[in-house]
């Protein structure tokens, strides 16, 4: 009998040769006109997140309002690219965004968590995605995954790959629990031989979030796959990134590991509440040569 | 969803979002005009009168003039030191010694910027490796020499030491603020007096170092700089009343200074050439693989002498790791040193930039696999090289055996670690070596059996004050840096 599973065997990973590989994409020096351009590609990649418990109708319809118009003090800024909220705010959020151009990404799979049976992880997603959710963020079962049943795991994204028919697929590792950086190489592979659209580092509920050594990690998981296959897969680092100077190093990071094609929104998103604020802060303070006060920015 | 691409998948660095030029300031930085000898503790002119043009090799401007130094200025320059040994430093409380020292590496960290921007001036490296690498370095090793001044006896229990006297140093152009550091720091640690002289393409960070050591009130003769080329450290090598010589360059005029030197009683030690084997397992994590073997090959623009030149990769991994060295390649940025954006800087002379040029020509005719990326060169009057590779290479290629001392990397397969071995050994150089696997007992093993003085494992180009370095069989002997410098500069009796 074949083999279902391809192989899922993984390089390895030495962690101070990442470190310092990631540490240095932090010594370019992005000024002027590169730095407004990164800026304004940054914003564009956000996905404005609100996932808490005390979330309601009114707090999405908000967030809403300031994913279509992140600032209005300053022209012809783009959207961000989602938002992304729980399955219940997912009717809200899609009456509101309609043909902005902003897409509305919902975390499903139990999340934060994962720890749940399957077939309330598959109902759990077929809802988000009925309710209208065109990107579902699940949670991959580290429990699982940290015992050895790496097969389990595939299993499992495959059936959420499937549940969520048109709907994009991001695949959230949880990198703060696997431990190691060979774990996340090696958890990036099967997400992306089992269905991932985007791989995501994060829920944004532990830290450590996303950090530029493991985005790396990631990001030449997702390089080797299009190498041996020309697939493109999605990146999405999240939690953590609070400030522009931080994207634009993570941006620097995706342009010199896979170049142009990934530098749009379709393959690489920011998982954020505050950093479109910073973005914007600093974009006024280009335009304007000084920084204004906080208190001109919306904070929605 | 996911897009495909059905021809074999390359990736493009030629994005749409461009790095704007991002120089660093000049206006801080003080050049003057003209430059004199420093002879005791002062500024004295060249008795033949003559000055020599150093220019910035990326632009070909003329930065300054520096005097050449004679015999004659050589000879007062050896007076000084020798009458500052006697008289001054070797009198003094070896504490006090330690705190003049610590003074040199606390101005060095002041004035680091200026010292950056003048380093990346004058020899063509980027301003972000003089800035992050180079002065901070130079500055650590006065740092660390400073502490050994008053504890030397615990460096050599037991036994009675002594300085030597008066230190002849001739240094090179690839790291010249730092190799002065090198030498200096400990022989003035050990209680010695120093007679350095700089490169002739790269006096202007020595220089300024002659200022600092002014203000730092460091005494009179203790530490004299004489700028020339050859013949002035020819000068000092054979001058009768130089106690010990330290040289770093290359092979070449290594052997000549141990021929003129036979018969005498001085000491010497020397840090020559290499040609160090980067080896690549097949258990190696790759990715990171590849980025040790781009900093070991084209960090500095491959002008250092512990560069991991010859690539030895096992053959089952070859293919991949050919393809993602290409693949970094071709996010390297060549351009204006003083960009901070910038990785690969100026070759440092016209000179030096022939001989590279001449040997990728030699690499083309021995057959060969010739590589560059796709990278723009600056348009401009300055000495420009494109990272390069060879493939398909072997031990009988000259590229393979002569030292290029430029970007210039020489790739070969291997089949096991025995075989691995043998060729990294197989040169008469053994500076330095690379090992690369995920799997720890081969790391012990190969860094037992690799003739080199200083050996990475998973990384390359690492350098501390605490550490020794140096090399085997042509590379030279004695070793520079942590307690194993100090002996250089000794005389230790039982």
């Amino acid at each position: 009998m074949a083999n279902k599973y391809p192989s899922f065997s993984s390089p390895a990973i030495d962690q101070v040769g990442v470190e310092e590989r990631a540490a240095r994409f932090q010594k370019r020096s992005i000024k002027k006109a590169s730095k407004i351009q990164a800026l304004k590609l940054a914003l564009s990649m956000v996905d404005l997140t609100t996932l808490e418990g005390a979330d309601t109708p009114g707090k999405v319809q908000q967030l809403c309002q300031k994913a279509m118009h992140p600032h209005l003090g300053y022209p012809g800024l783009p959207t961000t690219a989602a938002v992304c909220v729980y399955p219940t705010m997912v009717g809200v959020a899609k009456n509101l965004v309609k043909d902005s151009g902003v897409k509305v990404a919902a975390v499903a799979t139990a999340f934060p968590s994962g720890q749940a049976p399957r077939d309330i992880k598959i109902r759990d997603t077929k809802y988000a995605v009925n309710e209208g959710a065109d990107e579902v963020d699940m949670v991959i079962s580290r429990g699982k995954f940290l015992s050895g049943e790496h097969e389990y795991v595939y299993d499992e994204i495959a059936a959420i790959k499937d549940a969520c028919g048109k709907a994009r697929l991001k695949v959230i590792l949880e990198t703060g629990e696997l431990g190691t950086l060979d774990n996340i190489r090696r958890a990036s592979d099967i997400a992306i031989l089992a269905g991932a659209d985007f791989i995501k580092t994060s829920t944004g509920k532990i830290s450590p979030a996303a950090t530029m050594p493991v985005t790396l990690v990631m990001l030449e998981a997702i390089r080797d796959y299009y190498f041996k296959t020309g697939t493109m897969i999605g990146m999405k680092p999240a939690g953590g990134i609070r400030t522009a100077k931080q994207a634009i190093h993570y941006l620097v990071m995706v342009r010199e590991t896979l170049g142009q094609a990934w530098l749009s929104n379709e393959w690489f998103r920011f998982g954020a509440s505050s950093l479109a604020n910073d973005l914007i802060l600093q974009l006024v303070k280009q335009r304007d040569g000084m920084y204004g006060s906080m208190d001109y920015i919306s904070k929605d | 969803m996911a897009k495909k691409n059905t021809s074999s998948p390359t990736l493009n660095f030629a994005t749409d979002w461009v790095y704007t030029p991002s120089p660093e300031s000049t206006g801080h930085v003080e050049i003057k005009k003209q430059y004199d000898l420093f002879i005791n503790g002062e500024t004295v002119k060249p008795t033949s009168k003559k000055y020599f043009n150093t220019i910035n090799p990326a632009t070909g401007e003329v930065l300054s003039k520096i005097a050449e130094a004679n015999e004659k200025d050589v000879d007062r320059a050896v007076k000084a030191a020798r009458s500052a040994y006697e008289n001054v430093w070797s009198k003094m409380p070896a504490k006090e010694r330690g705190k003049y020292i610590y003074r040199i590496a606390r101005l060095i960290q002041e004035r680091a910027k200026e010292f950056a921007v003048i380093e990346t001036l004058d020899g063509g490296k980027p301003i972000r490796e003089s800035r992050d690498i180079d002065i901070p370095l130079a500055a650590a090793h006065f740092f660390y020499y400073a502490g050994w001044a008053d504890k030397l006896q615990y460096a050599f229990p037991n036994a009675q030491i002594k300085p030597l006297g008066v230190a002849g140093q001739v240094i090179p152009w690839n790291f010249p603020l730092l190799m002065a550091a090198w030498k200096i720091a400990p022989a003035l640690a050990t209680g010695n007096t120093v007679v350095i002289k700089p490169a002739e393409t790269t006096s202007l960070t020595a220089l300024k170092l002659a200022e600092l050591i002014q203000d730092a009130g460091l005494p009179p003769g203790v530490v004299n700089i004489v700028t020339g080329a050859g013949a002035t450290g020819a000068a000092i090598v054979n001058h009768p009343d130089v106690d010990k010589i330290a040289f770093t360059g290359s092979t070449g005029v290594g052997k000549i200074i141990q021929r003129s030197i036979a018969g005498t009683d001085k000491k010497v030690t020397l840090e020559l050439g290499g040609k160090a084997a980067n080896i690549i397992l097949e258990d190696a994590p790759i990715d990171q693989a590849v980025e040790g073997i781009i900093n070991g090959i084209y960090f500095n623009q491959g002008h250092v002498c512990c560069a991991g030149s010859r690539l030895f990769v096992q053959e089952s991994v070859a293919e991949e790791v050919i393809h993602k060295l290409k693949t970094r390649m071709e996010t390297l940025i060549v351009g204006d040193p003083l960009d901070k954006n910038t990785d690969i800087g100026a070759i440092n002379s016209q000179n030096q930039l022939k001989t590279i040029n001449e040997y990728i020509n030699i690499g083309k005719a021995e057959g060969a696999e010739f590589f560059q990326p796709s990278c723009a060169l600056p348009k401009n009057g300055g000495f420009w090289c494109k990272p390069t590779l060879f493939t398909n290479t072997a031990q009988s290629h000259r590229i393979v055996q002569e030292e290029i001392f430029g970007p210039v990397l020489a790739v070969q397969t291997i089949r096991t670690v025995e075989e691995a071995l043998t060729k990294a050994n197989n040169t008469p150089y053994g500076l330095s070596a690379g090992v690369w696997t995920d799997k720890g007992s081969k790391i012990f093993r190969m860094t037992r059996k690799l003739k080199a003085g200083v050996i990475w494992a998973n990384t390359f180009n690492k350098f501390d004050p605490a550490a020794p370095f140096g090399g085997f069989k042509e590379s030279g002997f004695g070793r520079e840096g942590g307690m194993a410098g100090l002996a250089a500069y000794l005389n230790v009796n039982g």
